[in-house]
C-alpha cells in the first residue's frame, strides 16, 4: 500500500560503505566552508534546517508518518532556549539542553494524542496541534507576541568557545548537525529502524508479528521531535531571535518541502533539500510573495513528476541507496 | 445577555462555514481519497470572484451566489483533470502535499496582487438592516447566512443520501471498479464530485465576503480549524459533518463570550479531548 518510497533498495554492506564515504565528503566540505569566503550565516542557517528536515524525514521516510506540525518543535525549543539564555541567564549548553528537553516533552504529549491515528488523520492532527501552540505562543507573555524574543546573548559554550565569533559558532553548529545526523543514521540502521520500516511497509503484518507498533511509532515521533527541537535550539544562536514565524504552519510546510525536494526516505536528501530551499529563499528574497508561489510550484512539480526527489533520483540512477 | 446572543449568532455563522467546508472535504475524500488542502484557498477564490463580479462586471450578490461557485467549481475540475487524477493509487499523503502546493500558489498569487489587507464587499440592499427580536437585535444578513447555509447543507445531504445520482456516488466510493463495470463513467463522477466540493467552499466564500471582508489569506487559517472539525467528526457521514460543524461553531461562540482568550484555540482543545477519550473520533470509524 505505502508507495511513499517504492524504490528503496535494501541495505547491503556495500551501500553502507558508500554512505559513509558520502558522509565523510559532506563533513569535509562543510568543515572547509569558513575558508572559502561563503557567507557563514547562510550555511549555519541551512545546517539547522537540514537537521530539522532529517528529523522530519526519520518520521515520514522510515515510519511513514507525515507530520504537518513539525514547526512546533522548532518554535518551542527556540522559545525555551531563548528564554533560558536571556531571562534566566543560563550558559549556552544548558540553554540548548532546556530547549531540546522542552521539545522532547512536547513530543511525548502530542505523540500521546496523535499517534493512534494513521495516515491523513495523523497529518491533520499534528497540523491542528501546532496551530493550537501557535495561538498559545501568540498570547503567552514570555514569547513577546509579534515581536518575539530578540537580542539573545550568545555567550561562551562550556565557558570556553566564544559563540559571538562567527567561525566558532559555525563549527559548533556543524558539530551539532553532524552529531544529530549520525544519531539519525544509526537509528535508521538499528533493529529499531528495521521495525519502523516494516511498519511503514505493512503495519498490520508488523502487528501480527508481535510488534507493539504504537510504541515504536511513539518512540520515533519523540526522537524526531527532540532532534527537531535540538535544531531549533541551535538556530537561536544563529538568528539570535525566536519568533512566531518558527511556529507558523507555513514553516511546517517548508520543512515538508525541503524533505520532498531532497527525497523522502533518503539519507542525504533532506540535507540537499534544505540547502536548495534556503538558497532559493536567499536569492529570491526580492520577489516578495512570488517566493510562496514558486514554493507551491515546486511542491506540485515534486509530487507529479519527481516523487523520488533530487537525491532519490540520483540514487535510482546509480542504483545505490543514498 | 445581548452580548451572549450576539456571540451565539457569530458562532452559528462560523459553524455554517465549518459545516459547508467540512462537508466538501468529506465528499471529496470519499471519492478521491484526497484531503483537499486547497479548500481554504478555493473558499477565498469564491469571495474574490464575487468581488470581481460586483466591481468589474456590476453583477450583484444574488448572481454571484450562483456564478462564483460555478466558476470556482470549473477551476477545481480543471485542477482535478490536470493534476489530481494522476495521484490515483498513490499514498494519500501525496494528495495532501499536492493540494498544499496548489493552496500556496493560489494564495501567493492573490497576495501578490491584493496584499494582505481586506477588500470591502457590501451587504446586498435586500438584506441590510436588522430586526429586533425582543431579546436581541438580529442583523438580517447574518440570519440569512445561517439559514441559507443550513438549507444548502441539507440539500447536499439529500442529493447524496436520497437521490439516484447520490446512490451512484456512494456506490463508487465503496467500489469504483464494480460501478464502472455497470457502465457508469466513474472518472467523470470523480471530477464532478471535486467540482461540487469545491463549489460548496466557494459558496461559503461568497457568503462570508460581506461579513469578514475579502482577503487573500482568509481561508488559510480557517482550513486548519476545519481540519480539526473533520478530525473530531470524522469523514464517514455527511450529516455528521453538518452537525459537528454547526456545533463547534456554537461552542466557539460561547467561548468568545465566557472566556475570550481561548476562543481561537477552543476547537483544537476539543479535538485533543475527543482524541484522548475516543481516539477514532466521534463517528468511531478507524482511519
Amino acid at each position: 500500500m505505502s508507495a511513499l518510497t517504492d524504490d528503496t533498495i535494501p541495505m547491503t554492506p556495500r551501500a553502507m560503505r558508500d554512505e559513509m564515504m558520502v558522509f565523510a565528503v559532506m563533513a569535509v566540505l562543510l568543515a572547509a566552508v569558513p575558508f572559502t569566503g561563503i557567507y557563514p550565516f547562510f550555511v549555519m542557517q541551512a545546517l539547522c534546517f537540514a537537521l530539522l528536515a532529517c528529523a522530519f524525514n526519520l518520521l515520514i521516510g522510515y515510519g511513514g508518518l507525515l507530520s504537518f506540525g513539525h514547526a512546533m518543535f522548532l518554535g518551542t525549543a527556540g522559545y525555551v532556549s531563548a528564554h533560558a539564555l536571556k531571562v534566566w541567564g543560563l550558559p549556552p549548553e544548558l540553554g540548548i539542553v532546556a530547549g531540546t528537553a522542552a521539545a522532547a516533552l512536547l513530543g511525548l504529549v502530542t505523540g500521546f494524542i496523535s499517534i493512534k491515528r494513521q495516515g491523513i488523520y495523523f497529518s491533520m492532527i499534528t497540523l491542528a496541534l501546532s496551530q493550537l501552540l501557535y495561538f498559545l505562543y501568540l498570547q503567552a507573555p514570555f514569547t513577546h507576541g509579534e515581536d518575539g524574543i530578540q537580542g539573545i546573548p550568545q555567550g561562551h559554550l562550556f565557558g570556553i568557545f566564544d559563540l559571538s565569533k562567527p567561525t566558532v559558532l559555525y563549527y559548533v553548529v556543524l558539530v551539532g548537525f553532524l552529531a544529530g545526523f549520525l544519531l539519525i543514521y544509526r537509528t535508521i540502521n538499528s533493529p529499531f529502524g528495521e521495525v519502523l520500516k516494516s511498519i511503514r511497509e505493512n503495519e498490520p503484518r508488523a502487528i501480527s508479528l508481535g510488534y507493539k507498533t504504537d510504541q515504536y511509532k511513539m518512540l520515533a515521533y519523540i526522537l524526531s521531535g527532540t532532534l527537531a527541537g535540538f535544531a531549533g535550539s541551535l538556530k537561536v544562536f544563529v538568528a539570535q531571535n525566536a519568533s512566531l514565524t518558527d511556529v507558523h504552519w507555513s514553516m511546517s510546510g517548508e520543512i515538508v518541502l525541503m524533505t520532498l525536494v531532497g527525497g523522502l526516505g533518503t539519507i542525504f536528501g533532506p540535507v540537499v533539500g534544505a540547502f536548495v530551499i534556503i538558497a532559493m529563499q536567499q536569492y529570491l528574497a526580492g520577489f516578495g510573495q512570488w517566493v510562496t508561489v514558486i514554493q507551491g510550484v515546486i511542491f506540485v512539480a515534486c509530487v507529479l513528476l519527481f516523487r523520488r526527489g533530487l537525491v532519490g533520483e540520483l540514487a535510482h540512477l546509480l542504483r545505490r541507496s543514498l | 445577555m445581548q452580548a451572549l446572543y450576539a456571540q451565539l449568532l457569530v458562532g452559528l455563522i462560523n459553524g455554517s462555514f465549518y459545516a459547508l467546508l467540512s462537508l466538501g472535504l468529506a465528499v471529496i475524500f470519499g471519492m478521491l481519497n484526497i484531503i483537499n488542502f486547497a479548500h481554504g484557498a478555493l473558499y477565498m477564490m469564491g469571495a474574490f470572484v464575487a468581488y470581481f463580479l460586483l466591481n468589474l462586471g456590476g453583477i450583484n450578490y444574488w448572481w454571484a451566489l450562483l456564478i462564483a461557485p460555478v466558476i470556482v467549481g470549473i477551476f477545481g475540475m480543471i485542477l482535478e483533470r490536470t493534476m489530481l487524477q494522476w495521484l490515483a493509487g498513490l499514498d494519500h499523503l501525496y494528495g495532501l502535499l499536492l493540494t498544499f502546493g496548489i493552496a500556496l500558489i493560489v494564495q501567493g498569487v492573490f497576495q501578490n496582487y491584493f496584499g494582505s489587507s481586506g477588500l470591502p464587499y457590501s451587504i446586498p440592499d435586500q438584506l441590510k438592516g436588522g430586526v429586533n427580536l425582543g431579546f436581541m437585535f438580529l442583523p438580517i444578513y447574518r440570519g440569512w447566512v445561517v439559514v441559507f447555509s443550513l438549507v444548502v447543507c441539507l440539500a447536499t445531504w439529500f442529493l447524496i443520501e436520497k437521490t439516484q445520482l447520490g446512490a451512484y456516488l456512494r456506490a463508487a466510493t465503496e467500489n469504483p471498479t464494480l460501478v464502472r463495470a455497470f457502465g457508469i463513467n466513474v472518472p467523470r463522477m470523480i471530477t464532478l464530485t471535486y467540482g461540487l466540493g469545491v463549489g460548496l467552499a466557494a459558496l461559503a466564500g461568497v457568503l462570508s465576503a460581506p461579513i469578514n471582508q475579502v482577503r487573500p489569506l482568509m481561508g488559510a487559517d480557517l482550513i486548519i480549524v476545519v481540519f480539526a472539525v473533520v478530525v473530531i467528526g470524522g469523514m464517514g457521514s455527511i450529516m455528521g459533518s453538518i452537525i459537528t460543524g454547526f456545533a463547534l461553531g456554537v461552542i466557539e461562540g460561547l467561548t468568545k463570550y465566557f472566556y475570550p482568550e481561548a476562543s481561537n484555540t477552543v476547537v483544537f482543545v476539543l479535538m485533543v479531548v475527543v482524541l484522548l477519550v475516543k481516539p477514532t473520533g466521534l463517528t468511531g470509524r478507524a482511519a
